[in-house]
């Protein structure tokens, strides 16, 4: 059953007097507990088609439904109780907030969003802790972490709510080579583990290749869906 | 919510020098605010107190229409022993009266035996005058012994400074005073001056004292008539409360035609340092909206800079899921511990600032008066106010930054850099 379901989507930027097309009538679905990823060059859509599915922004054109919710009906305040409740993101440069430490960064979406009491906040923060190999980081601030660390904090957010759908823009852009194969393994490895389905965007062809579903996008138009590990190159 | 105090907190802290700087310029604004207050309001105090207590008293009572016509000094203006006495019973009744002064105003021309001018004199009975203006004998200069309680027995007069000087008169001196009644007879009395007396407001001051007998004598008074009666009332922080009681009591009394047949008038409708006093206030207050301004520009633009620095970050709470309150709970949480921490600052250290002056004791002169010490003091209610005024102030400056941030498109957010 489909998890996402997108329906003639175009998403139409106006930059003074010029139309930008970021997307042109796109529809795809996507299934519980896949693991996937927009693949393109930049410019080619990938972030705003991640923006869509995030609840973050809406389309000029067309229907994007999300767990069953049409998400485009969705208002201002219905928006964030949706990703919060539903959404896990994960960013390129990982947004960590600075002030908060690696545990209270990960207790963030328990406390602010979904308003769990301590106890059963404190056995989620370190269950997910575990998960991604940070507990020993757990006291420190995101200044004091390398980059790998970071991205596995954020997925250590990301999941903390045991969300449906885990969107990560770009989430090795900023990692060596190394971190970014264990950030992507780990996120496979939660999917496994928690049946969590993951949607991320990425142009680096070593990464692109463990996803299972990749969507290929070029001028934000949906080239491709391959659904078998390929060799992808731009 | 907790949470959202420990973050603001933590966000004030990563910009420490900036916090600091805000804090620090809030902090002297309360502390110029509390120390201006201080010594002001002590200033308009012991200038209130001097007047008060020195020769005006707190409340006077007059016949109808006598303070209209005060530069006159009529004498067909007195009160009769019959009014006096109802006067004086409403006044004896009263708990907050503490005591109260027959006085005669009259004119009156001095001669030395060689030269003649005139003065004006207040008669009053010595024990009485004192009750209600404690402080009317520390500008009078006697020749023997200071006296605190007679300062004036019968056949004596206590000349102004100005006049005693102008016309070469000395404590010891005899005089002679020479006035007309109110049924145009004119009468004469010797006077040994017993004092000079110092004016409070400086040399244009032509009042002397003479014992309210001798008043009746010179003015050949068949009933003992009064002028005035000057009031002390035991806390002067109840005036307004005292004198609107007073004058109900007093409008009762009305003549055939309907009228009221008293008047009563604080110290402020009867000395032009009321003028002062209020500029006093008005300086106050206007120092109290200088720091109202030094705290709203602050901490709007220490909250505008921290909302466009942590664009991104908003963004990133918006994105996973944290509600616009949430967001502007935030900033606004921060701006008010922004103002707490300052208006707790300013208020420990202008509280020390008062200890200190009270300390260092701050002298100084006000009109004849020398050696006159300022005693400033603030009291909680009013720090109370100040730091509700400030914290006000706080949230209020940090709205507009604040909404601007629980307002912010996450999709926006997330792409600035």
């Amino acid at each position: 059953m489909a998890l996402v379901k997108i329906e003639n989507v175009s998403k139409i930027y106006q930059m003074g007097e010029v139309e930008v097309k970021a997307l042109q009538n796109i529809s795809l679905s996507i299934d519980k507990a896949s693991f996937v990823s927009f693949v393109g060059p930049s410019g080619s859509g990938k972030t705003t088609i991640l923006n869509l599915i995030g609840c973050l922004d809406k389309p000029t054109a067309g229907d994007v439904f999300v767990a069953g919710e049409h998400i485009n009906l969705l208002n201002r305040k219905q928006s964030a109780a949706f990703r919060g409740s539903v959404l896990g993101f994960i960013f390129q440069s990982f947004n960590l907030l600075p002030v908060l430490t690696t545990f209270e960064n990960i207790e963030y979406p328990l406390v602010m969003i979904k308003n769990i009491s301590q106890s059963i906040r404190n056995r989620a923060v370190l269950k997910v802790l575990k998960s991604v190999g940070m507990l020993e980081q757990k006291d420190k601030f995101p200044d004091q972490l390398s980059g790998g660390q970071k991205q596995r904090a954020a997925v250590a957010r990301a999941l903390v709510t045991q969300p449906k759908l885990v969107l990560a823009d770009e989430p090795t852009a900023n990692l060596d080579k190394k971190s970014a194969v264990n950030v992507i393994q780990l996120m496979r490895a939660m999917r496994d583990e928690l049946g969590t389905t993951f949607i991320f965007s990425t142009h680096d062809p070593k990464i692109m290749k463990e996803a299972e579903v990749v969507f290929t996008l070029e001028d934000g138009m949906l080239l491709t869906e391959d659904s078998r590990k390929n060799n992808f190159t731009f | 919510m907790n949470k959202i105090f420990k973050m603001a907190i933590r966000n004030l802290m990563r910009y420490k020098r900036r916090t600091l700087l805000t804090s620090l310029l809030i902090t002297v604004g309360i502390l110029t605010v509390i120390l201006f207050s201080g010594l002001a309001g002590s200033f308009k105090e012991m200038m209130i107190g001097q007047i008060t207590d020195s020769n005006l008293a707190q409340i006077q009572i007059h016949k109808k229409g006598y303070v209209a016509s005060i530069d006159s000094m009529p004498l067909n203006l007195n009160l009769s022993p019959k009014r006096y006495k109802t006067i004086e019973n409403i006044l004896q009744d009263h708990p907050d009266v503490h005591a109260h002064a027959p006085r005669i105003k009259l004119s009156a021309m001095l001669s030395n035996y060689s030269e003649t001018t005139n003065i004006r004199l207040n008669a009053v009975d010595p024990e009485k005058e004192t009750m209600v203006c404690p402080d009317v004998t520390d500008r009078m200069v006697f020749k023997d012994n200071v006296r605190k309680k007679l300062f004036v027995k019968p056949g004596e007069i206590i000349i102004p400074k100005n006049l005693a000087k102008g016309m070469k008169i000395k404590a010891g001196s005899l005089v002679v005073i020479v006035a007309q009644n109110k049924d145009s007879s004119i009468n004469g009395l010797n006077f040994t001056v017993a004092a000079v007396i110092e004016s409070v407001l400086g040399p244009q001051g032509k009042e002397g004292y003479i014992h309210i007998k001798d008043a009746r004598t010179l003015l050949r008074m068949e009933k003992p008539e009064v002028t005035e009666i000057a009031i002390r009332i035991k806390n002067f922080n109840k005036l307004n409360t005292v004198y609107a009681d007073l004058k109900s009591s007093l409008l009762k009394f009305k003549n055939e035609k309907g009228e009221p047949i008293f008047e009563i008038h604080t110290w402020k409708k009867l000395s032009p340092f009321v003028n002062i006093a209020n500029m006093i206030d008005i300086m106050t207050i206007s120092m109290k909206i200088i720091m109202i301004a030094i705290v709203l520009i602050s901490i709007l633009n220490v909250m505008i800079m921290s909302v466009y620095e942590r664009i991104r970050e908003i963004g990133t709470m918006i994105a996973i899921g944290t509600s616009p309150g949430k967001i502007m709970g935030l900033f606004l949480s921060e701006g008010f511990f922004l103002g707490l921490v300052s208006g707790i600052a300013g208020n420990v250290i202008g509280v020390a600032g008062i200890y200190l002056l009270n300390i260092f004791k701050i002298r100084f002169s006000f009109g004849r008066v020398d050696n006159l010490i300022l005693s400033p003091a603030i009291n909680i209610n009013e720090l109370f106010w100040l730091t509700v005024i400030v914290l006000l102030v706080s949230v209020f400056a940090t709205l507009p930054p604040a909404y601007k941030a629980s307002k912010m498109e996450p999709v926006d957010a997330l792409r600035h850099v």
